[in-house]
């Protein structure tokens, strides 16, 4: 159980060894400086796709465990471990560092080092929550990459960065205090911090949380997690969030920080406290819905492009979290899909605005206009990421979209009625604002001798292309990955309903009467095969 | 011949001997030497001696001159710590002194008797003795306070000092004799016998008038109103010392009373859970809105005695259950005065430093830029206020963490959870403080005056506080388990 090397320390600890090599290193040579950066990062991407041999197909329960003992009283264990769902989580987030390496090659002119450093660090703290074990560790890796990332929009963000670095930390600890307040209280009723161990009580009945205690832990974790997704209405700190960090910062938060949310969600919540979920579903469905619409309504109205695109995450995720409360193992996978799609696909959209930004060092609409003929290069990218995140099939941005649709669909359409009008409002503001930048007359005399894309970033956003498609018509090689662990997750929240499964599929096939189930598995199935 | 101490007794309390020793030779020596650099060495000498003597008292451990003080691995722990605290502050007092053109022999005298007192303090096992011992550290720290003579703040600061100072030591007097008149005893262990219950209303009464004596030496809320003047007042090095060490030893003299009297542990349970409450608040919301680093860390450390009242709360619910249920309590209120002492000493110590000749330069905007200027004294205060914010990877993190988890076992969730919120209000002017260091540009002025030099003393008393935060951080287990051992309280 506890073999297989130290890959996931590797993975966590090596972009911190890039950082402390790059600070013993003299401030000037910021050419010098940003290779070793973009090496660093790179070489720790190739790493991770080691975690795809590591993590073999159908396999439940978490992988590569690594397990010391930290501090004996209270026991608090250095214990990593990863499944299919942390294992892209993990690998999205090593792609999106060397992208913003590489995005922030010129753009960074001050303090060229502490850039790098801090991008480092931040790597270090998300991979680390992604792949602990033990609660405290992981609190502890969700405090530490709080401050890499405050640095990050605070000193080489736009005007209002003080403002929007210190709402963003204190918003997050705001959530993540009371959680630790969750953790203690959890630890009190189990003597654990140990995640496996917690859900090994829970599936076996020896833990049993009353109602209200495991209401208010619940709670506990949830707000926490609902701060970073962004859940409306906690999603405030976000548009000043990324409007304000640099591209490479927008870039890891939408990409990667927002998904720490619905990731703790699927990890602590649900499996921990099943009963609680269940309660509170409808409630967080609600929410979800109203962040759905809500975002997209106002990304239709903004003048700026770089809140538009914020806001386009609010009714993203609000997507995924809708997937999850659904409690459907297709809506689950599409969560997880829709996380790592959108992970790309906004990534791209905030490299795009960056790259607009560069040339222009506006983000407001309509100082655009009539951009497609100046720089033809670029409108086409443009295009290609807009229809991605809209959800056009054969790209990313449609499996998730589609399946978290169509789980949801199973246990409550009306449900899925209300977010498939996000779907027509994300077509509605993205195409209208792309329509807006790139066509039409040129009304800013500045804007005609704009420089099309560099070679530079061609290659940035050729390769994120390459992943949006490859993402779209090669799904299954990720959901075939997921599947077991979006499985595992199910059975944890639905222990009767798993227990029912696997008695009708002990039984003859009927077909007829369990046919939710049947083809909520079948359908999986099917995705597996394919 | 009974009535002489015995060899053992002078063992028992060897540190305080040893500090009062030298604080009279510091004085005696004063008029033949000139020397600065070598009364310096001597006072370094000698609070080294004394906290080395801890051990052997620890070594030696048991009741000294007939259950007066008690020599047991918790005094050991604070007489370590008071030790350490006045080492360091004597390290940065050193150049600060000479920058300011202070005498120099009269500090150190005073240091010693103050740490001898805290030493008392925290050894006392006996009412008067902890009397006694608060006066001589109050006494000193009043003179200490004004040092600064020719400076009005300073003089206000001990002025204020004295005053409110005079009255809690009156309260603490009060209180001794009220006890005294309930149970016919001021030794704390004969106390839990003399439980009678003819004269609880008066040991309730005298509990009080000591919890408020003390309170104001804490300050706790609503007794915290000379915290900022005269932190702001008195030198820096010497507020480095009153956050971090008389802050100690009044805790635990404190903790020892409310430990060891069963009388005590049921009452105030409530008295410390609005003491608690209201002092995180105070300090937390005092502190948003000043604009001088002094007095910003001095409401920050109101808001830190509110977080240890928390785990004094916790330690009362849970002492119902008999003392030896309390302990992981004491361990949260030990562990949490050490991180914070050596982080506030850490970050007085920068403040001392940057403050310049007259401490001019104590004004949030005088450290803006900082990290520009001067990279790693702006990342080693950082460090020390993520460490006051409790951010993992700080002593201050598992400090924080001990006491939600005490305040948690003992079912105070409420209580918990209003120290969460305290804990985001106080993010928020650590976080001011970063920012301005790493996120706003110098002042025109303050680009030209260049770096400041940090002397070598200064440095050691950084590095020693920077290291012992980050490792406590990370390994906080000999700590801990040297706190939580069975026979923390008595031999």
């Amino acid at each position: 159980m506890f073999s297989g090397g130290h890959l996931l320390s590797v993975l966590i600890f090596f972009p911190a060894v890039g950082a402390v090599a790059l600070m013993m290193l003299r401030g000037d040579d910021y050419k010098f400086i940003r290779s070793i950066a973009m090496l660093v990062s790179v070489a720790e991407f190739l790493f991770s796709l080691i975690l795809l041999r590591g993590v073999p197909i159908g396999s439940s329960g978490y992988q590569l465990e690594e397990f010391a003992i930290w501090i004996p009283s209270p026991p608090i264990r250095y214990h990593l471990g990863v499944d299919g769902i942390s294992m892209f989580l993990v690998i999205l987030t090593t792609f999106l560092t060397p992208i913003s390496v590489w995005a922030s090659w010129n753009s960074i002119q001050k303090r060229v080092k502490e850039f790098f450093v801090m991008l480092l660090l931040l790597e270090v703290g998300v991979v680390g929550v992604f792949l602990s074990l033990d609660m405290f560790l992981f609190f502890l890796f969700w405090e530490l990459m709080l401050i890499p990332m405050a640095f990050l929009i605070g000193i080489w963000g736009h005007e209002r960065r003080v403002y929007a670095a210190v709402k963003f930390v204190l918003y997050t600890m705001a959530g993540s205090i009371l959680m630790l307040v969750g953790i203690i209280w959890l630890y009190n009723a189990t003597g654990t911090f140990d995640l496996p161990t917690i859900q090994q009580r829970l599936a076996e009945g020896m833990l049993v949380l009353e109602p209200r205690t495991e209401m208010l832990l619940f709670l506990a974790f949830f707000v926490a997690f609902a701060i970073k997704v962004p859940l409306f209405p906690l999603h405030t700190w976000l548009p000043d969030a990324h409007v304000e960090a640099p591209t490479a910062g927008s870039v890891m938060l939408a990409g990667v920080l927002l998904k720490l949310g619905t990731y703790g969600m699927m990890r602590f919540c649900l499996p921990l406290f099943p009963e609680a979920s269940h309660r509170a579903a409808r409630w967080v469905a609600v929410l979800a819905i109203i962040g759905v619409i809500y975002g997209a309504l106002v990304s239709m109205v903004q003048p700026n492009l770089k809140k538009l695109v914020a806001y386009s995450s609010v009714s993203h995720l609000g997507f995924v979290v809708l997937g999850i409360f659904a409690f459907h193992n297709i809506s689950m996978q599409g969560a997880v899909y829709q996380m790592l799609a959108h992970g790309i696909s906004t990534g791209a959209l905030f490299l795009l605005v960056g790259m607009l930004y560069d040339r222009r060092h506006t983000f407001e609409i309509s100082e655009f206009g009539g951009l497609s003929t100046p720089m033809p290069k670029l409108a086409a990218f443009f295009l290609f990421v807009v229809l991605s995140s809209l959800g056009l099939p054969m790209l990313n941005g449609f499996v998730g979209e589609f399946l978290i649709l169509l789980g949801t669909y199973q246990r409550h359409w009306n449900w899925a009625a209300w977010a498939a009008l996000g779907v027509i409002l994300s077509a509605c503001y993205l195409l209208w604002s792309y329509q807006r930048v790139f066509f039409g007359v040129i009304t800013v005399e500045k804007n005609k001798t704009l420089p099309d894309a560099s070679v530079r970033e061609k290659w940035i956003l050729a390769t994120m292309a390459v992943v949006t498609l490859w993402m779209g018509i090669g799904s299954p090689f990720i959901t075939r990955r997921t599947a077991a662990a979006t499985q595992t997750v199910m059975d944890q929240v639905e222990p009767q309903r798993a227990y029912e499964a696997a008695a009708s599929s002990n039984a003859k096939p009927q077909a007829k009467t369990a046919s939710s189930t049947d083809a909520a598995t079948l359908a999986v199935e099917r995705l597996g095969i394919r | 011949m009974e009535n002489l101490p015995r060899m053992i007794d002078v063992y028992r309390t060897l540190p305080e001997l040893i500090w009062c020793g030298f604080g009279v030779l510091v004085m005696l020596l004063q008029p033949f030497v000139r020397s600065r650099q070598f009364f310096t060495f001597v006072a370094l000498l000698g609070s080294l001696a004394g906290t080395v003597a801890a051990f052997l008292a620890l070594l030696h451990g048991g009741p000294g001159f007939y259950g007066l003080v008690q020599s047991d691995a918790f005094s050991f722990f604070f007489r370590l710590l008071v030790g350490t605290v006045s080492f360091l502050v004597i390290l940065t007092a050193g150049p600060y002194l000479d920058r300011e053109k202070l005498p120099i022999a009269e500090f150190y005298a005073l240091l010693f008797f103050a740490t001898a007192g805290m030493g008392v303090l925290a050894s006392a096992q006996e009412l008067l003795t902890g009397f006694i011992g608060l006066e001589m550290s109050s006494i000193s720290s009043y003179v200490l306070a004004g040092y600064r003579r020719d400076s009005l703040k300073s003089s206000e600061s001990a002025m204020k000092y004295f005053l409110l100072g005079s009255f809690a030591t009156a309260f603490f007097l009060y209180g001794i004799a009220l006890v005294y008149g309930a149970t016919g005893t001021t030794l704390l262990g004969q106390m839990a016998d003399a439980d009678a219950a003819s004269t609880r209303t008066l040991l309730k009464l005298g509990l009080a008038m000591i919890l408020i004596g003390l309170g104001f030496k804490v300050a706790a809320a609503p007794f915290q109103v000379w915290t900022p003047d005269v932190y702001e007042g008195a030198p820096t090095p010497v507020t480095a010392l009153f956050s971090a060490g008389p802050k100690a030893a009044a805790f635990a003299l404190l903790l020892r009373i409310f430990a060891t009297v069963p009388a005590a542990t049921q009452y105030w349970f409530w008295a410390f859970w609005v003491l608690a409450a209201l002092t995180m608040f105070a300090g937390n919301l005092g502190a948003l809105v000043q604009t001088n680093i002094k007095r910003l860390l001095a409401y920050s450390s109101i808001a830190h005695a509110g977080y240890i009242l928390v785990a004094f709360a916790a330690v009362t619910s849970m002492a119902r259950g008999g003392s030896g249920e309390a302990a992981p309590a004491y361990a949260a209120v030990l562990f949490y005065l050490l991180s914070y002492a050596l982080v506030k000493l850490g970050a007085f110590t920068i403040v001392s430093q940057l403050g310049g000749a007259g401490e001019k330069n104590l004004s949030l905007d005088d450290y803006a830029g900082l990290s520009q200027r001067q990279p790693f004294v702006a990342a080693m205060l950082s460090i020390y206020l993520l460490s006051l914010l409790g951010l993992p990877v700080t002593a201050g993190f598992f400090g924080k963490f001990y006491i939600f988890k005490a305040a948690v076992n003992s079912h105070l969730i409420s209580l918990a959870v209003l120290m969460a919120i305290n804990s985001v209000i106080g993010a928020y002017y650590y976080l001011r403080v970063i920012v301005v260091m790493y996120m706003r540009e110098p002042s025109a002025e303050a680009a030209t005056v260049g770096p400041v030099a940090f002397p070598i003393g200064v440095n050691a008393v950084l590095l020693i506080t920077f290291v012992a935060t980050i490792l406590f951080g990370l390994y906080p287990n000999p700590v801990i388990n040297f706190i939580l051992r069975p026979n923390l309280l008595g031999h």
